[in-house]
Order: C-alpha cells, then structure tokens, then sequence
C-alpha cells in the first residue's frame, strides 16, 4: 500500500476522518518552513499538502498569496521546493502531496518535472488550474513515476462529471465546500455529507473535504461525513502572525494541529 | 512552405476544437469551480451566434450604441512624411467610449442577460475594456465590478473616474505587480466566488475556452469593414495590415476575414517597452515561452522555474505577459509575422499623427502606428498599408504630458 493510502487506512481504523493539513513550502524561509512542517507531523497530521508557491495563485485567497509571496522573496525554487520535500524525508513517512499550478509543472517538461517530485519523496499531486480534460500528459506521467493525481470536485462540478473526475484520480478527490478562493470561514457549508455521497457514488477512493475549514468544531462536524478534512489557511494564518518572531512559528503551530486534529475523531 | 501555401492549408473557421485548442494553444485550464459556467458560456454561445433574433439585436446596438461601422480613412499627410506606400487608418477610435472594446462588451452583456446573470464582472489594463463594460451594464441595468491594477488606475486616472461615472465599481488590485495580469488573477477570484449569479466579460482574446473564440467573433466585425471598405475605395486588398497585440484581440479581429488572402501580409505588433531585456518589455514572441496562465496554454514571458515574468510598457494595455493563443498559433504556422514597438518610438509617433492628422491615438494603437510607418517607408508609392487604429489617446494625455514634462493645471 502506498503512503497516501496507508495514512487514509490507519485512520479509518482508528474510526477518525484523516487530517490534511496545508502550508506554503518555504514560507516564511527555507528553514522555518521545515521547521514547521515537523512541528505539524509532530502535532499528528496525516497528510501533509504543500503548496508550491505561485507568482499568480488565482484559486487562492489573500493568505496563500501573501504565503506564495513570501516564500517566493524567501528564494524558493523548484530545486528548493523539492529539497525542502527531501530533508522531510530524512525525518518522516508522512505522505507528501503537492498543491500546485500548471505552469509550474509544464514549463521544463511534465516528465521530468514528476520524476524529480518522486525523486524527492512527493506521493501526489493536486494541480489547481488543470481539470481532468486537459491532464493526459500529468496522469501519464504520474502513472509511470508512481505517483498519486488528485482532482477537485466544487459545488457547481454536475453529477454527469464525477464519473470523469473519479477515472482521472488516483490518490483521492478533494471536495471543495464552497464556490471561492481559499481562506478561513465562520461556520462550515451546508449538504457536504450529501455532495461526499454523491462522489463516492462514482469513486472508490478517499473523499476529504476543504475551504474555508479553520476550527476544531468545523474539523469535528466535516470529519462526521468525510474520510478527510483540510485545513491551510487557519494554519497559514500562524506563521503570518509570528513573522516577527520566527522561532514561535513550529511550536504555535504543533499546539495548533494536535488541538485541530483532535476535532477529526468521530 | 510559401505563404500562398500556408494560406491554402489554413481553415480559420475551422478553430478552435471543440475543447478550444488552436493546434497546440489554447485549451481549458481553470479550477474545476468554473468549468461548469465555461461549459454553460460555450453552450449559450453557441446558440446566441446561430440566433438570428440576437445577432439583428447585436448589430442594432453595435451601429445605434457604438456608432459602426467606423470609417476606413486615408491618412494622407502620414503617407506624404513616409514618402511611401499608402496608409489608411480603420478608425476603431471613433467608436463610442473611444475603442474596439466596445465590439465584444455589447455582444457578451447581451449573451449575460441571455444567460438571466444579473452581475457582472470585468478586468482592465487601460481602462477602456473597463469603460467599455461599464457602459453597457449601464445601458442594461446590470451592476458592474471592474478589476484594475492599482498601477493603472495611476496612470490611467479619467478612465476610472469614467467609470465610476457610469455607476461602475472600481476595485483597485494590490496584488503582484498591479497591472492587467493582477487584475485578471482577481476577477477570476471573483467569478471563483460568484459563479452562478455573475457573467465574467474578459475583455481580450485570452484565457479558458470560449473566450478567445468568442471575443475574436466579436472583433471579426472590424476585418469584415475593413475588407469591403478598402476594395470599394481602391478596387484591392491592402499589401500589408498592422495591428498592435496585448491579449490580441484588436488584431485578431482585423485580422480574420483576411487570413485566407495569402497576398496580405499580417503583422502584429507588442510592446517593447524599455528594450528587450528581462522585465523590461511585454513582447512574448522575444523570450517568451510556451507555458500556461489564467485559462489558456500560449506564449507566457516566464522565468526558467514558470513563474510569471515582470513586465512593462508604456501603454498599460499592452503590459500583459501572455498572448492570445491564436495569435501563438498563427506565429508558430507562419501566416501572422509580428514585430514590437518600443517606448520611446511610441512617444514620438503619439506626437506626429496628432500633429499631421489631428488624429490622437491610443499609446496601444501608436505601436501599430510606428510599425505601420516603418513599413510604409520601405514599400513603393502603390502599395496600401493598413493600420488598425484600435482606439483614441484622449485617455492617455494626461500620462504623455507627464512624460514629456508638461504640468497640466
């Protein structure tokens, strides 16, 4: 079995929804980043989704491109996003997905952009801006270097379409709760246990839920009807607040993820 | 392969696919929350263009609203100061609220309210797509968001006022370098949001399929014009037909009913702003890379990772760092050439046609200009070289003075 499903496994076991968590790789610096990422996997994540950052993040809301933007004048590259990936590895088996704009795959070629991301140590692969009809070259390529597609599902994607969005996936499908940008919200979406339904109706795969997820309640009551829940922004938000005092940001934030992933217990 | 070859080989209508690739450009490539609305706009379209209700209503509106058809003028003291070939201007700037633009914000505000969408949103460079679609959300009723970089609303102040006169709301972007491509990013954002009630009126020949179909439909207008007015004035087709190129959709739209005609010659033309040196210009065709940005597979000035390039022009119309992608498809077939105007060779031209034509043009426009003349120069007395003059520069005095030093009071 692989990371990614293994992660989904042990907490079915453990009759609790898996806990995804989010942060931007390389903000607010090569060094806190992983710093915090640790702290995260320490604090009980089961997934760890690291955006790449992104000089035109369109799906985002105001936390992630201030994150993407920090990181970027942080001096992120490719070549230290997948470094970062690396020194995660030396520590952890967390299963590693990527969160990710197209260009930023295609620009020096789909192949050799996947096998370096496998190379690394990344399980899968969400790519924003590219929707099921246009992936034949990632899909392909992810299929030959083992790694796991993840496709979106919104509240406006047809019933007609999860079939197509099911086929194309292979990690799990990330439902997001809300028509919008990412970013914290006050109460949870309305009808997700019924648009997690109607997914499953068309793929055995794990469906998590994310946007707009920041507190321990929201955690519980997504948990209650999904095999995942993603929080980033609420996360995001914690390195925002302790930019003046860097070395705050991993312990803040591993009290935060053990209070937030002791909302997914069922 | 000769360009008569090319020519017989092409089948303009025939783009794009049904998926909206033009060969390798093009494509779908949006967050899954907007693929139904795409999906839903392709439809709406397709059925609005087959309609003859709605097109009688469209070219009821584009001649009583817009003022077409625009005139096809001999720009005779220009052609005189080249000592060349002839050179007509397509008078785009006589349009109302002073550009093309107004071609496609009529044609999609009437597909919106085809849709029953009661909001609509818009991004805009130079302001004058923005005016454009404040106008006729003003004419209908409809409430209007414009997305404007908030360096553009510097320079281009009259046309935020304009605006906001016509009950538009203006929101200025912070984000990136806040230019087009920011305001773009936001008003994705927004119809991200709010999807099921808002029609996004993207403003050029770019992004997620239909757009660029739909808004180069919208602008075959001006090549149709263009082609029946020249042959009636001088019994033949122009030699050469220059257009400038931010998204691409002026010259798209001059330029279609004109591909299958291999013995005119294409030329659009970007903006080379300082130099081509990193960051310093928009013209994809001198470093750009095929890459992927807001919704469309094209030519993107990139860095090695694919982050987006900085860059820069003096008309903030043409300070995009992506081409339409049928323009990346035409280019790479050989069928369009295009070429790129620097700054200071805009300053000059703005100044020259306002002084021998008493025509002031748009700073976008004067870099179709400047390599119009250019091209006038080299050819005989008996060639024809026509300019699309996609808009007028009443917007643009007040940043040409500063440039010049001139304080205005």
């Amino acid at each position: 079995m692989d990371r990614i499903a293994q992660a989904f496994a042990r907490a079915r076991a453990e009759n609790r929804a898996a806990f995804v968590a989010y942060l931007c790789a390389g903000d607010p610096d090569f060094d806190t980043s992983l710093a915090a990422c640790r702290a995260l996997i320490e604090g009980g994540i089961d997934i760890l989704e690291l955006g790449v950052p992104f000089s035109d993040p369109l799906a985002d809301g105001l936390t992630n491109q201030l994150a993407a933007q920090r990181a970027l004048e942080g001096g992120m590259t490719a070549a230290r996003v997948f470094e970062l990936v690396a020194r995660i590895r030396e520590f952890s088996e967390v299963p590693v997905v990527f969160y990710t704009y197209y260009n930023l795959v295609f620009s020096n070629g789909v192949e050799a952009y996947v096998r370096a991301a496998k190379t690394a140590g990344v399980d899968g692969m969400l790519t924003l801006d590219l929707p099921p009809e246009e992936a034949a070259d990632v899909q392909a390529a992810c299929a030959k270097h083992d790694i796991k597609t993840v496709f979106i599902v919104a509240p406006t994607t047809p019933e007609s379409r999860l079939p197509v969005i099911g086929a194309a996936a292979t990690g799990f499908i990330y439902y997001v709760s809300r028509e919008g940008v990412t970013g914290v919200r006050d109460s949870v979406a309305a009808n997700i246990p019924e648009a997690v339904a109607a997914i499953k109706r068309h793929t055995a795969l794990p469906v998590v839920v994310g946007f707009g997820i920041g507190k321990r309640e929201h955690v519980a009551e997504v948990a209650a009807g999904a095999d995942g829940v993603v929080v980033g922004s609420a996360l995001v938000n914690v390195i925002r607040d302790n930019l003046a005092a860097r070395s705050q940001i991993a312990p803040k934030l591993a009290a935060k993820a053990a209070d937030l992933v002791a909302g997914t217990r069922r | 392969m000769s360009a008569a070859e090319t020519s017989a080989s092409l089948r303009p209508e025939s783009l794009p696919d049904a998926a909206g690739h033009f060969g390798p450009f093009g494509g779908v490539y949006v967050p899954e929350t907007l693929m139904t609305a795409l999906k839903e706009l392709g439809e709406a379209y397709d059925a609005a263009r087959r309609d003859p209700v709605y097109q009688e209503e469209l070219n009821r509106h584009l001649k009583e609203f817009a003022g077409r058809p625009t005139e096809l003028y001999f720009a005779e003291r220009l052609t005189q100061h080249c000592g060349g070939a002839k050179i007509y201007f397509k008078r785009e700037d006589l349009l109302h609220t002073g550009a093309h633009k107004i071609n496609n914000a009529l044609g999609q505000v009437l597909l919106a309210l085809r849709m029953g969408k009661t909001r609509i949103i818009a991004e805009t460079g130079a302001g004058q797509h923005g005016v454009a679609t404040a106008a006729v959300c003003a004419k209908f009723g409809l409430q209007c968001v414009i997305y404007m970089g908030a360096v553009d609303m510097e320079r281009q102040a009259l046309n935020v006022f304009r605006m906001r006169l016509m009950g538009a709301e203006v929101r200025g972007v912070e984000a990136g370098q806040k230019t087009l491509k920011d305001a773009v990013n936001e008003a994705m954002r927004d119809w991200v949001t709010n999807v099921r009630d808002t029609h996004y009126i993207l403003g050029s020949a770019l992004g997620a399929h239909p757009y660029p179909m739909m808004v180069r439909d919208f602008h075959r207008v001006i090549g149709r014009e263009a082609k029946a007015q020249i042959l009636a004035r001088e019994g033949r087709l122009p030699d050469e037909i220059v257009a400038c190129v931010g998204g691409g959709s002026n010259a798209i739209g001059v330029f279609f009913d004109f591909l299958e005609d291999a013995a005119v010659r294409l030329i659009g033309v970007e903006a080379g702003g300082r130099g081509i040196v990193r960051g310093e210009h928009a013209a994809r065709f001198e470093g750009g890379k095929l890459g992927v940005l807001q919704g469309s597979k094209t030519y993107i000035l990139q860095n090695p990772d694919g982050q987006i390039e900085l860059t820069h022009s003096v008309s903030a119309g043409l300070d995009y760092a992506a081409i339409g992608p049928e323009h990346a498809y035409y280019r790479d077939t050989g069928r369009i050439s295009y070429a790129y105007a620097c700054d200071d060779e805009v300053m000059e031209v703005f100044q020259l046609c306002s002084r021998l034509e008493g025509i002031i043009p748009a700073l976008e426009s004067t870099h179709a200009l400047v390599e119009g003349l250019k091209r006038a120069k080299a050819l005989p007395k008996d060639k024809i070289v026509l300019v699309n003059l996609s808009g007028r520069g009443d917007k643009d005095v007040n940043q040409v003075a500063k440039l010049l030093g001139v304080t205005l009071r």
